[in-house]
């Protein structure tokens, strides 16, 4: 629904600052040619789309997600204590994070999902607890190791090096998850 | 270095389809299940940009986008962050296509391999669809009462904006 508010108004907004700066003109052929472009673009993303995607399949076939999600287990027991004690939902835990650690998107929501339920089975009632706001806000934070989407619009834009920005990507999610755990953990306060 | 990145797309392809190979994975069906997985998620995406751009580029036609911009200036120069990202910012926690639209509308205006054009593809990478991601969490859960973790995800974003703006501008990564 946010997103129907953010069109409308960006409509809104075009046509009244064109108006009011005298470049009404313009705005009436940029709107045709946002469409045109967003075809053009949507052709040109498609195919480094398409064979990353490829390329995360044979990587979630091949069993590499298991092994990463194996490595991950320490980690995990450390950010979710009740996972100790469950077996099933450190599985679905590990497997959302080494999914979205390669990327693989497809498969860390529905891990990701399972763990929450059975996080919020262990507190009940409405209320999210710690360790289940912990895991939404490390999945909003996103860790990847290869930001295949963002690479795929570099090279559908003419982008000279596609994956050039990896060591700020990492940086900077890096950051991000480390702001978001700190962030958790500072404005917690009883449920 | 850089060559190793420009090398990395075949480098991928061959160390992960090398690996499977080994694990004894069917890598051609695989790679074709992935590319039909590929080709579903651009055809999802088309409408969104299909709809969002001529949205996008009216805004920017108008001069809104400029004025906006220049009105934020002093604040974003202080702390790094190039102006011309100001609504992929504020538009990444909202809709996913939505920020690629708007990424690809910045590398248009302002070239990929600009600085501004840089930090968008740094902050797309960096960043998730916290709103997306939130409501599908909680939803499942059956959570109405988030607590801290709307303004703790919100924390995240913003860390990963500035240190994108950081990782560009500053140690230009």
């Amino acid at each position: 629904m946010a997103m129907s508010y953010v069109w409308v108004i960006l409509l809104f907004v075009s046509v009244v600052f064109g108006v009011l700066t005298g470049s009404a003109d313009a705005v009436g052929a940029a709107a045709v040619q946002g469409a045109e472009r967003a075809v053009e673009l949507t052709l040109s993303l498609a195919g480094p789309m398409i064979f990353y995607s490829a390329l995360l399949e044979v990587m979630e076939r091949s069993g590499l997600t298991e092994k990463l999600s194996r490595a991950l287990r320490p980690v995990l027991w450390r950010l979710f204590p009740s996972s100790r004690k469950d077996p099933e939902l450190a599985g679905d835990l590990s497997c959302n994070m080494s999914a979205n650690l390669l990327g693989l998107g497809n498969a860390a929501t529905p891990a990701g999902i399972r763990a929450a339920q059975r996080l919020h089975a262990l507190s009940g009632g409405d209320t999210a607890s710690n360790e289940l706001c912990r895991l939404v806000v490390l999945n909003t934070a996103s860790i990847q190791l290869l930001p295949t989407t963002a690479a795929a619009l570099r090279s559908a834009c003419g982008a000279e090096n596609a994956f050039d920005i990896l060591p700020a990507v990492w940086i900077s999610s890096a950051v991000s998850v480390a702001a978001g755990l700190l962030a958790e953990r500072l404005f917690r306060r009883s449920p | 270095m850089k060559m190793l990145f420009q090398l990395l797309p075949a480098l991928l392809a061959a160390g992960i389809g090398g690996y499977a190979l080994l694990r004894g994975t069917d890598v051609f069906s695989a790679l074709t299940d992935g590319a039909r997985k590929g080709l579903q998620t651009a055809g999802r995406i088309a409408p969104v940009l299909v709809c969002l751009l001529p949205a996008v580029g009216a805004l920017r036609a108008s001069g809104a986008i400029d004025a906006f911009t220049a009105l934020l200036r002093p604040a974003l120069s202080f702390l790094g962050i190039p102006p011309e990202t100001v609504p992929l910012m504020l538009l990444r926690p909202m809709s996913g296509s939505g920020a690629l639209a708007v990424a690809g509308d910045i590398f248009t205006a302002c070239g990929a391999d600009s600085p501004a054009g840089r930090t968008a593809a740094v902050m797309l990478g960096s960043t998730e669809t916290t709103f997306y991601v939130l409501s599908v969490y909680f939803g499942a859960a059956g959570v109405r009462k988030t607590r801290h973790a709307v303004p703790a995800a919100l924390c995240a974003d913003l860390a990963g904006f500035l240190a994108a703006a950081f990782c560009v501008g500053v140690l230009h990564l």
